[in-house]
């Protein structure tokens, strides 16, 4: 939190300030920014956070390695699974171990499906802010369908915990596939159906064409990623340039728009929910029907049930995993996956304790909220709440 | 594939020693990962070769983040992740501070996107660097007393 007051930014007398936030509904949560206005143009944009600072970080360190799991999940709330994800991929590099094949595929299924989530409550929150009421509720009607498919899977409907190092929590229960068959088989229509109301909407179109334009150059040195990268031309999706969790396995595009505004950011997301259902589809025919969902990793992962009942071994590790945890070799890693909102990089560092000594959190809100002024500045006031809602923010996730 | 993520490691190393034999200290090789210790008179020069050398070409700072080793000395540690995305090459730079009251070179005017990690880490760690624009705390409140995510600042707080 700086100390952008009203009185450092004032200008000699022509410009006025107005502060924006941090209670405000089109800023997603606690973000405030601080606005320069020449009339109603925006002439310096100043955003201010840490209105949520929780210190996962500093939690994390207090934890074993399986407990700061569940601090994951909190860091971006409209995408638990994707966090659960960057944080278990980082421990096991960290741990040189892998999941089986068939938690792999779980895991690609159960994200891309959290990428739709997240997305669906993008363009239900962005159509909000614009004016758009009833796309609010079609979205978060869909969107209610994933987290039934998510409390179906893992007990849970938001913080899911579900992926764990070395694997998944539990076994799936019998049934899911079907259900997210259902689900996937009515979505392609229901976009249909969002994008009937929108794409074509001229006032949807007059608020977001040639909006908050940004140029390839200013992204990537700001650091930008995820759609407002791509929508500049730039086609970097950590899926394909360093896939992870055998997406190099699946047949998908990554779309990129060479605008850089609003809209274009709108059809890439929408287009990137379709990409997302066409590996779904792909995920449910690969997945084994039987097969291990945990890494067989004696000392790490925690046995199975049966086993402790006449394994001695058995026995020990579970009571040591339970009441120490594990310690990876001292080393750091770092390990990057694409969330919904772009690049989310975990780097762990071990000291050989069951403790991780330094958990960071790369996340793309964080990042690309940088960028705000630079779509901003110069531009109506109006377009203030379009930019904000375009950078697709969680403030969670900005100020763990 | 073709190359290999270590090999390709290998040779990033090795251009930037050739352009200046000085310019690391130590390159750090794990789980397929390599580090390019840097030492901090060179930090600046060594980041600019990345990113302008065509060969190299790392036009991306991923993020840059924070680490205390208290109480051993060199006690902080900076992580520069860096990517190529026209070559698709990542690679991580560390840079070493000694001190309870460290001051260290800022790679904004290099990439625009260190500002707000610098100020994190500034926020946090109490690490100061020289050249940023705007050096104030980001997360916490202005008037905090302390770096939260020091070794010696504890979990809870000061009670």
């Amino acid at each position: 939190m700086a100390s952008t007051t009203i009185n450092t930014l004032t200008g000699p007398g022509k410009t006025m300030v107005l502060n924006m936030g941090p209670q405000h509904p089109s800023t997603h949560g606690v973000l405030r920014v601080v606005l320069e206005l020449d009339g109603e143009t925006v002439v310096k944009a100043v955003p201010e956070i840490g209105y949520l600072h929780t210190g996962i970080e500093k939690s994390c360190e207090a934890l074993t390695y399986s407990q700061a799991v569940t601090l994951t999940d909190r860091i971006d709330y409209l995408a638990p699974l994707s966090n659960n994800l960057a944080y278990c991929l980082a421990v096991e590099k960290l741990l040189g171990i892998e999941a089986p094949k068939r938690a792999q595929y779980i895991r690609v299924l159960l994200t891309e499906l959290t990428r739709i989530a997240s997305h669906l409550v993008w363009i239900g929150t962005h159509a909000i802010d614009l004016g758009a009421m009833s796309v609010f509720l079609y979205c978060f009607r869909e969107r209610e369908d994933v987290l039934k498919i998510f409390e179906m899977v893992s007990g849970q409907r938001m913080m899911t915990s579900y992926f764990r190092i070395g694997g998944l929590a539990l076994e799936p229960p019998p049934g899911y596939l079907d259900r997210i068959k259902r689900f996937v088989d009515l979505m392609p229509s229901r976009l249909d159906e969002y994008e009937d109301l929108l794409t074509r909407n001229r006032i949807w179109l007059s608020r977001t064409k040639g909006v908050g334009v940004i140029t390839a150059e200013d992204a990537i040195s700001l650091g930008v990623t995820g759609p407002t990268l791509r929508s500049t031309g730039v086609d970097y999706d950590v899926r394909k340039y360093f896939p992870y969790s055998r997406y190099d396995e699946f047949d998908f595009n990554v779309p990129i728009s060479t605008d850089g505004d609003c809209y274009s950011r709108y059809v890439l997301r929408v287009a990137e929910v379709r990409e997302s259902l066409k590996i779904v589809r792909q995920a449910m025919a690969k997945i084994p029907a039987e097969g291990p969902i945990k890494a067989d990793a004696p000392g790490i992962i925690a046995p199975q049930r049966e086993k402790m009942k006449i394994e001695m071994e058995a026995l020990i590790y579970h009571f040591k995993i339970y009441t120490e945890g594990f310690s990876p070799p001292p080393g750091e890693v770092y390990h990057r996956i694409e969330s919904p909102r772009g690049e989310l990089g975990v780097f762990v560092a071990s000291d050989g304790s069951p403790k991780p000594y330094r958990v960071k959190f790369r996340t793309p809100s964080f990042v690309n909220l940088q960028a705000l002024p630079k779509m901003i500045e110069g531009r109506l006031i109006a377009d203030v709440v379009t930019c904000i809602g375009t950078t697709d923010i969680v403030l969670g996730e900005v100020d763990r | 594939m073709g190359e290999t993520e270590e090999s390709k490691q290998d040779r990033i190393a090795q251009r930037v020693r050739d352009w200046d034999a000085n310019a690391i200290a130590e390159v750090i090789e794990y789980r397929g990962e390599s580090t390019l210790v840097v030492p901090k008179s060179h930090l600046r020069r060594v980041c600019e070769f990345l990113r302008d050398s065509p060969a190299l070409r790392f036009n991306f700072l991923s993020d840059v983040s924070g680490l205390d080793r208290f109480p051993v000395e060199p006690r902080f540690q900076l992580n520069y992740h860096l990517l190529s995305i026209p070559h698709r090459a990542t690679l991580r730079l560390r840079l070493r501070a000694h001190g309870a009251d460290p001051v260290v070179p800022s790679v904004t005017p290099i990439w625009p996107t260190a500002n707000w990690h610098e100020r994190e880490i500034f926020d946090l760690f109490g690490v100061r660097f020289e050249g940023h624009p705007n050096l104030e705390r980001l997360l916490m409140p202005q008037d905090w007393e302390g770096y939260p995510l020091r070794k010696d600042y504890p979990v809870q707080g000061y009670r």
